[in-house]
C-alpha cells in the first residue's frame, strides 16, 4: 500500500467525519450531541492536517496541537454554557432555546 | 478764509446718551422703584449732549470751515479693499441736526418726566429714549454709509421698543412689529444702494463718494439712478411715504412723548436727511429726483386728506406728520435742500409741540377719568371739547403750533413752507406747486378741526347721567373740575417749543418781504449743499446750453412774484382757519361712545382710503397663504415626508432583515454553512 493511498484514505475519512459532524450540528436538537458533533468536525480537520503533514512537512502536526488545546478551552466554555442553559430551561433541547434574536 | 475748526469733545456727544441709556437700563433691573435716578440721568444725558453740540455750533460759526471735519475714532472693519471706520462727520448740516435732535430731544425728555412719572417702566422708558438719542446722533454724524446704517437701524430698534412699550397690550406690540417689518422693506433698499456704491467707488466714505461722484458717474445714467432709487426706498420706509407709510399711524400706540420725539421730530426725518446728505448723488439723477418729489407731494396730499376725518387726536397728528414729511421730500426732490432741512427744523419744533400738547390733553383726560370713574378712549377728540378754559396753557401753546403748521405769518411754518412751495413753483413744477398749496390749506383745515374739537365748544368728557361707578346721579359738571392743567414740568417744555415754533422761522426771511433780511440758514448750509447745487446747475446748464440757473423762472406757475405768493399763502391759511373754525364751532359733536361712523365720502377718509385693508388683501394675506402653503406642503409634506420616509424605509429594511433571525440555532448554523460553502465555492472556481 503506497503512502499516497493512505493519505487519500485518511482525507476521505476526514471528509466523512466532517460531514457527519455538520449533519449532526444541523439536525440534532440535543445541545450535548450538537456539541459533540462540533468536536467531531474539529477532529476531522485535525485528521486531515496530520494526513497532509505526511506530504507537506511537520507544520500540519504543530497546528493540530494548537487545535486540540483551543478545542479544550472551547469545550470548557461550551459545556459551561450548556450547563447554564440546562439550569434555566431544565432541558438541553435547542428548540426550546429560541431567544437568540432581536 | 477760515481758521481751522476742531470738533469739541465729539465722543461726548455720543457718549452721554449712551451712558444714560446704560445707567437707566441697569436701573430698570437694579432699582425698579427708584424714580430719582432716571429723572436725573435721562434728561441730563441729552441736555449735556445738547450743551456740547451748542459749543460745536459756536466753534463752527466762528471758524466757518468750508470742508467737513472728520473725527476717526477707530477702525470698525477692514477686509481687502473695504475699510470702514467709526468716523464722525462734522459739517454745518450734521451739527444743525445734532442741535435739533438733542435740543428737541432734551425738551421732550424733561416733559417725559411728568408724563411717564407713574409708569412702572419709568427707568426702562428713559433707557430706550436715551438709546434712541444715541443712535439718532450716530445716524446724523456717521461719516460713512454703514455707520449711518447702524444709526438708521438703531433708531428703528428704539422705535420698535417704544411703540411696543406697553407690550402687555397685544395691539400695541403688534404695532411695534408692524413698524419694524415695514421698515425692513425700506432697509433692503438702503443695503442694495450701499452694495452698488461700494461696487462703483470701492469705498463707502461719504466725503470721498461725493467728491468723486460727479466725475465717476454719468449724470442721469442708470447706475446713479439705481443707487439713488434704492437709497430713496430706504427713505420711503423710514420717513413713512407712500407706499410704506402705514406703520406710522399705528406707531401712535407708543407713549405720546415718543410719538413727539421719534415719530414726528427726529427719526422719521432721517429719510429727508439722507436725501439731503446724498444731495450730490441725487442731483446726478434727475429721474430719481422727479420720483422723490412726486412721492413727496402725493404723500402730502394723501395723508392730509386722511387727517381731515380722523377722530383720534394722535392719528390726526400722525397723518399730519406724514403729510409734512411729504413737503420735505418735495423740497429735496426739486433740489431745494436747504428748504427741506428748514422745514425739517421748523416741523421738529411745531410738531413736537403739537404732540406734547396732545399728550398733555390725554394725560389730563386719563387722570380726570381715573378719579371720576368715567372711562372711554382718552385719545378720541369726540370725548374732549371746551378744554381751553380748563387747560389754558396747553390750549394757547397748541394754537401757536397750529398757526405754525398752517403757515401763518410770522410763525415758523410760514417761512419754511412758503420757501418749499416757492422753490417748487420757481423751478417750473406747476403740479407740485399747485398740490403743495392745496395741501397747505388742508393742513390749516384739519388742524383747526383738531383745535375746535379739543379746546372749543362744550365739554363732552363726562357722562351727563351715571357714567361711572360712583356717578349714578352726578351730572358731568361736578367731575369737570378734575380736568385741569398739567404740571409745570410738562407745560414749560410746551412753552419753550411754542416760543421756538413762533420765532424759529426767522432764521431765513425771504429778501422780498419788507422785513429785516435774515439769511442765516442758507449761508450756514451753503458749504454742505454747494457741490450738489453745482452738479444740478451744471446738468441744467448743459441741457439748456445756457449759463447757471437760467432755467429758473422768477414767477410762480400762475404768475405773481415771491412776495405775492408769500402773502397769499398766509391769507389763504388764515381764511381757511376762520372758515373751518366758524363752521365746526356750530357743529355739535357727540362723545365717541354715542356717535356713529361717518358715511359717504367721509367714511372713505375715516377708513384711511382702506389702504391697510388693501395691503392686507394684496400683500399680507397672499404672503400668509403662501407661507401657510409652505408650512403645510413644503414643511409638513416634503421635508417631514422625506424624514419620515427615510425612517420608514429603514424600518421596513430592518423588519425584513429581522425575519432572518428566527432564534433557532439550527437556522443560524444552516445559513452559516451555506455561507461557508459559497465562499469555498468561489475560492475553488
Amino acid at each position: 500500500m503506497s503512502e499516497g493511498y493512505l493519505v487519500d484514505l485518511a482525507l476521505v475519512l476526514s471528509a466523512v467525519l466532517f460531514a457527519i459532524g455538520v449533519g449532526g450540528v444541523l439536525l440534532r436538537r440535543n445541545a450535548i450531541i450538537v456539541f459533540m458533533c462540533v468536536e467531531l468536525m474539529l477532529n476531522a480537520v485535525n485528521l486531515s492536517f496530520v494526513a497532509f503533514s505526511r506530504v507537506h512537512g511537520i507544520d500540519g502536526q504543530i497546528v493540530v496541537f494548537f487545535v486540540i488545546s483551543v478545542a479544550a478551552a472551547e469545550a470548557a466554555v461550551g459545556l459551561a454554557l450548556i450547563l447554564a442553559i440546562f439550569r434555566h430551561y431544565q432541558s438541553v433541547d435547542l428548540e426550546l432555546f429560541r431567544r437568540l434574536r432581536w | 478764509m477760515s481758521e481751522a475748526y476742531h470738533p469739541i469733545l465729539p465722543a461726548l456727544i455720543l457718549g452721554l446718551p449712551l451712558l444714560g441709556a446704560a445707567l437707566n437700563g441697569i436701573g430698570a433691573f437694579a432699582w425698579r422703584e427708584n424714580k430719582t435716578v432716571p429723572t436725573i440721568v435721562g434728561p441730563l444725558a441729552v441736555l449735556g449732549a445738547f450743551v456740547v453740540c451748542l459749543l460745536n455750533f459756536a466753534a463752527m460759526r466762528a471758524a466757518a470751515p468750508h470742508d467737513p471735519s472728520l473725527v476717526p475714532l477707530w477702525t470698525w472693519m477692514r477686509s481687502g479693499q473695504l475699510e470702514i471706520g467709526v468716523t464722525l462727520l462734522f459739517d454745518q448740516l450734521s451739527v444743525l441736526m445734532t442741535l435739533i435732535v438733542t435740543g428737541v430731544g432734551g425738551i421732550i425728555h424733561v416733559y417725559s418726566v411728568g408724563y411717564m412719572r407713574e409708569d412702572p417702566g419709568y427707568s426702562r422708558y428713559f433707557s430706550y429714549l436715551n438709546l434712541f438719542i444715541f443712535f439718532m446722533l450716530l445716524l446724523v454724524l456717521g461719516a460713512n454709509y454703514p455707520l449711518m446704517f447702524v444709526g438708521w437701524e438703531g433708531v428703528g430698534l428704539c422705535s420698535y421698543l417704544l411703540i411696543g412699550f406697553w407690550y402687555e397690550n397685544r395691539e400695541f406690540s403688534d404695532a411695534g412689529k408692524k413698524a419694524f417689518i415695514v421698515n425692513r422693506i425700506g432697509d433692503i433698499g438702503f443695503l442694495i444702494a450701499m452694495f452698488l456704491l461700494f461696487g462703483v467707488f470701492g469705498t463707502l466714505d461719504m466725503p470721498t463718494i461725493f467728491e468723486r461722484a460727479p466725475t465717476t458717474l454719468l449724470a442721469g445714467g442708470a447706475v446713479v439712478t439705481a443707487i439713488t432709487l434704492f437709497l430713496f426706498l430706504g427713505c420711503v420706509g423710514k420717513s413713512a411715504q407712500i407706499p410704506l407709510f402705514v406703520w406710522l399711524p399705528d406707531a401712535m400706540a407708543g407713549p405720546t412723548p415718543v410719538s413727539a420725539l421719534i415719530h414726528a421730530a427726529t427719526m422719521v426725518t432721517a429719510g429727508v436727511y439722507l436725501v439731503a446728505r446724498s444731495g450730490v448723488l441725487f442731483a446726478l439723477a434727475p429721474f430719481t429726483q422727479a420720483i422723490v418729489a412726486s412721492v413727496g407731494v402725493g404723500t402730502a396730499l394723501f395723508a392730509a386728506s386722511i387727517a381731515v376725518q380722523q377722530y383720534d387726536i394722535k392719528k390726526v397728528l400722525a397723518y399730519s406728520t406724514i403729510s409734512q414729511l411729504g413737503y420735505m421730500f418735495v423740497a429735496v426732490g426739486v433740489g431745494a435742500y436747504t428748504a427741506g432741512i428748514f422745514h425739517l427744523m421748523t416741523h421738529a419744533f411745531f410738531k413736537a409741540l403739537l404732540f406734547l400738547g396732545a399728550g398733555a390733553v390725554i394725560h389730563a383726560m386719563h387722570h380726570a377719568w381715573d378719579e371720576s370713574g368715567d372711562h372711554g378712549d382718552p385719545n378720541d377728540m369726540r370725548n374732549y371739547g371746551g378744554l381751553r378754559r380748563l387747560m389754558p396753557i396747553t390750549a394757547a401753546t397748541m394754537w401757536i403750533g397750529t398757526l405754525a403748521i398752517s403757515g401763518v405769518f410770522p410763525f415758523a411754518g410760514f417761512f419754511s413752507k412758503d420757501e418749499i412751495i416757492w422753490e417748487a413753483g420757481v423751478r417750473g413744477y406747476a403740479v407740485l406747486w399747485g398740490t403743495a398749496l392745496i395741501v397747505a390749506l388742508l393742513t390749516a383745515g384739519y388742524m383747526t378741526r383738531l383745535m375746535v374739537m379739543t379746546f372749543h365748544g362744550d365739554n363732552r368728557s363726562f357722562a351727563k347721567v351715571g357714567g361711572g361707578e360712583a356717578g349714578a346721579n352726578r351730572s358731568g359738571e361736578s367731575a369737570r373740575g378734575r380736568l385741569h392743567e398739567v404740571p409745570p414740568v410738562m407745560w414749560v417744555p410746551l412753552a419753550i417749543l411754542a416760543a421756538l415754533s413762533a420765532v424759529g422761522g426767522w432764521v431765513q426771511i425771504p429778501e422780498v418781504l419788507p422785513l429785516p433780511n435774515l439769511d442765516l440758514l442758507h449761508s450756514w448750509l451753503e458749504p454742505v449743499f454747494a457741490p450738489a447745487v453745482d452738479v444740478a446747475s451744471a446738468a441744467s446748464g448743459a441741457a439748456a446750453g445756457g449759463a447757471h440757473g437760467e432755467g429758473m423762472a422768477h414767477e410762480a406757475p400762475l404768475g405773481g412774484g415771491e412776495a405775492f405768493w408769500a402773502v397769499m399763502g398766509t391769507v389763504l391759511a388764515i381764511l381757511t382757519i376762520i372758515v373751518v373754525f366758524r363752521r365746526l364751532s356750530r357743529r355739535r359733536y357727540l362723545p365717541a361712545a354715542e356717535s356713529s361712523e361717518p358715511r359717504g365720502a367721509a367714511s372713505l377718509l375715516y377708513h384711511k382710503w382702506y389702504v391697510d385693508e388693501l395691503y392686507d388683501r394684496l400683500i399680507v394675506r397672499p404672503l400668509l397663504a403662501l407661507w401657510r402653503g409652505c408650512w403645510r406642503i413644503v414643511d409638513d409634506r416634503l421635508i417631514d415626508g422625506a424624514v419620515n420616509g427615510l425612517g420608514g424605509v429603514a424600518r421596513v429594511v430592518g423588519w425584513t432583515g429581522s425575519q432572518l433571525q428566527t432564534g433557532r440555532v439550527s437556522t443560524y448554523l444552516l445559513v452559516f454553512m451555506i455561507g461557508v460553502l459559497i465562499i469555498l465555492g468561489s475560492l475553488a472556481f
